[in-house]
Formats: structure tokens, sequence, C-alpha cells
């Protein structure tokens, strides 16, 4: 039980009601908020754990290729190939609102011809490399898409763990805390008009006394 | 418009130039702090880095963690899939839901 330091007074109990009542609503309000925030981080949870395992197989195949192309045609010829690519990817950055917690969607903007990614002749790389190219291409919208959830992913998680907190805060600390304050000032105020009471009797009683005299 | 960055090792990341990303090859700790302070300045949306590279840069990485953008996303390098990566997924996972789950 913890009592905050206020003086036991009508005004302050007033005072302490209302913030009790603010509290109470604050505390359903976040604690609405946080459910809705786990139901979407849980929804995109899971298909950034699939994505990732997917993402993760595909890469390390066309990472394997292209090390076996630097591997037949040499380190050189490799970088000579992809020294000036034809492609250049933009992203077009907006914000999404989950729960006041802006989030970023990715959308490619003039990602070129999928052929562009080939910005070598055939004649003098391997074909390792071409299908690492492959492989990487199609991957492309995969790998912004895993981007994209895993921030808003990591995003929601730390939100979660802030309302959180102050869900814990208000339901544990805050409102018992104006709960106690709120109870110790009625039994004070109490108290203090049982003390009026008796002292005006006792005041009446010396009076009657008084008169008789 | 935003560009797309891939942080690692010259050999693992040099593929994702043909699709119009911006390699950024780093060796050492200096190397990959410097590319990642450069992409950090508001020029690129998504930066991805390869999870050899990402262990010597972890706090830094962590760091960015509450910026919207650049998103920093660990993938597997050519010296293999450590882990790293699912383990962000792991982590995020542990601070939402308060205890890990098993």
């Amino acid at each position: 039980m913890a009592i905050l330091s206020v003086n036991p007074t009508r005004m302050e109990l007033t005072g302490l009601k209302t913030k009790l009542a603010t509290a109470r609503r604050g505390h359903k309000l976040l604690k609405d908020k946080c459910d809705e925030l786990m139901r979407s981080f849980m929804e995109r949870i899971r298909e950034n754990r699939s994505l990732r395992a997917k993402v993760e197989a595909a890469l390390s195949d066309a990472l394997a290729d292209l090390a076996a192309a630097r591997g037949v045609t040499g380190g050189d010829v490799c970088d000579a190939a992809l020294m000036l690519p034809r492609r250049h990817i933009e992203l077009d950055v907006t914000e999404k609102n989950v729960m006041s917690v802006h989030t970023p969607v990715f959308s490619v903007k003039d990602a070129g011809k999928a052929t562009d990614a080939y910005s070598y002749g055939f004649a003098f790389t391997s074909g390792e490399m071409d299908d690492a190219i492959k492989t990487l291409s199609d991957l492309t919208e995969d790998l912004l898409h895993l981007a994209e959830i895993e921030k808003t992913c990591s995003m929601l998680a730390a939100e979660i763990e802030k309302t959180r907190r102050r869900v814990n805060a208000l339901e544990h600390v805050m409102i018992p805390d104006y709960e106690d304050t709120i109870r110790f000032i009625t039994m004070k105020l109490d108290e203090a008009e049982r003390s009026t009471t008796t002292r005006l009797m006792k005041v009446k009683d010396m009076m009657l006394q008084q008169g008789r005299k | 418009m935003l560009r797309i960055a891939v942080l690692g090792d010259a050999a693992s990341i040099y593929g994702f130039a043909a699709l119009g990303f911006v390699t950024r090859p780093c060796e050492n700790r200096e190397e990959a702090l410097a590319a990642l302070k450069e992409c950090c300045d508001g020029s690129y949306g998504v930066v991805y880095v390869t999870e050899g590279i990402a262990s010597l840069i972890t706090e830094e990485i962590r760091a960015r963690r509450s910026e919207p953008i650049p998103a920093v996303i660990l993938i597997p390098g050519l010296s293999g899939n450590t882990g790293e990566g699912r383990r962000g997924v792991e982590e995020s996972v542990e601070k939402a839901v308060g205890s890990k789950l098993v």
C-alpha cells in the first residue's frame, strides 16, 4: 500500500478521483492497443519466418552459383561482367499506420526489364552466373517484402514492449496508488467530521452544564 | 526516390549489382562502419548486410532498429548461414511476447 504525499483535503480528493478515472480509461485504451498490436504482430511474424527461410535458401543457392562462376571463369571476368549494371532500381517508401506505429511500405519504382539484369555478353561468362542472376532477379520482390515485413515486425515489437510497460505501470502502480490515497483521504475526512461532531456534542454538554449552574 | 544497398564481402555481394542494388564491399569493422554510416544518410531505403559483416557491427545495426528507414536486413553470405537473421526475428518475438518461446 502506497499513499501519495498529498494533503488530505476535499480538493485533493476531487482531483485524485478525476485522475483515477483518467488512469482507468487510459489503462483500458492502452490494453486494447496492446492487444491489437499483438494481433497484427503475430499475423506478420509467421509470414516473416517463412519468408526468411525461403529467401535464405534461395540466396544460398544463388551465392553458391556465383562462387562457382568465379571459380570457372575467374574473379576478374565476373567483376567485369557486372561492373556496369543496366538496371537501376529505385524505391518508393510510403508509410502505413498500424495503431499509430508508422511502418514503411516499400514499392519498386522503375525496376527496368527483367532481361536488363544480364548486363554482359554471354561469351566469356559461365552458365552458373546466369543461373545466379536469374535466381537473384526472381528473388528481388521477396527480398523487398522481407525488408518491409521484418522492419514492421521489429517496430511493432518495440511498440508492444513500450505499451505493455505503460499498461503494467497503470495497472499495478498508478491505479492502486490512487485508490489507496483516495481511501486514505476519505477516512481522514470522515475522521475529521466525526471529531467535529464529538467536539460539538461535548461543547453543547458543557454549555448545558454551565447553564444549569 | 530511395536506393537499395548491400554491404558485405565482395565475393558475396557482387551479384546484387545486376539487380540495380548499390554494392558496398567491406572486409573489416572500420570499412563496414563507414559504409553503414554512408547508407544511413537518408538516400537508402533498405540496406542488406551479410551476416558475417553484421557480426562485426552488431551494436550499430541494433541502434538503427527504431528508425523507419533504412531497414537494415541481415542476409546469409558466402561463408554460410550463421542463423543471425533468424535470431533477429526471434528477438522481436521475445520482445513482443515478453518471454522466450520454445
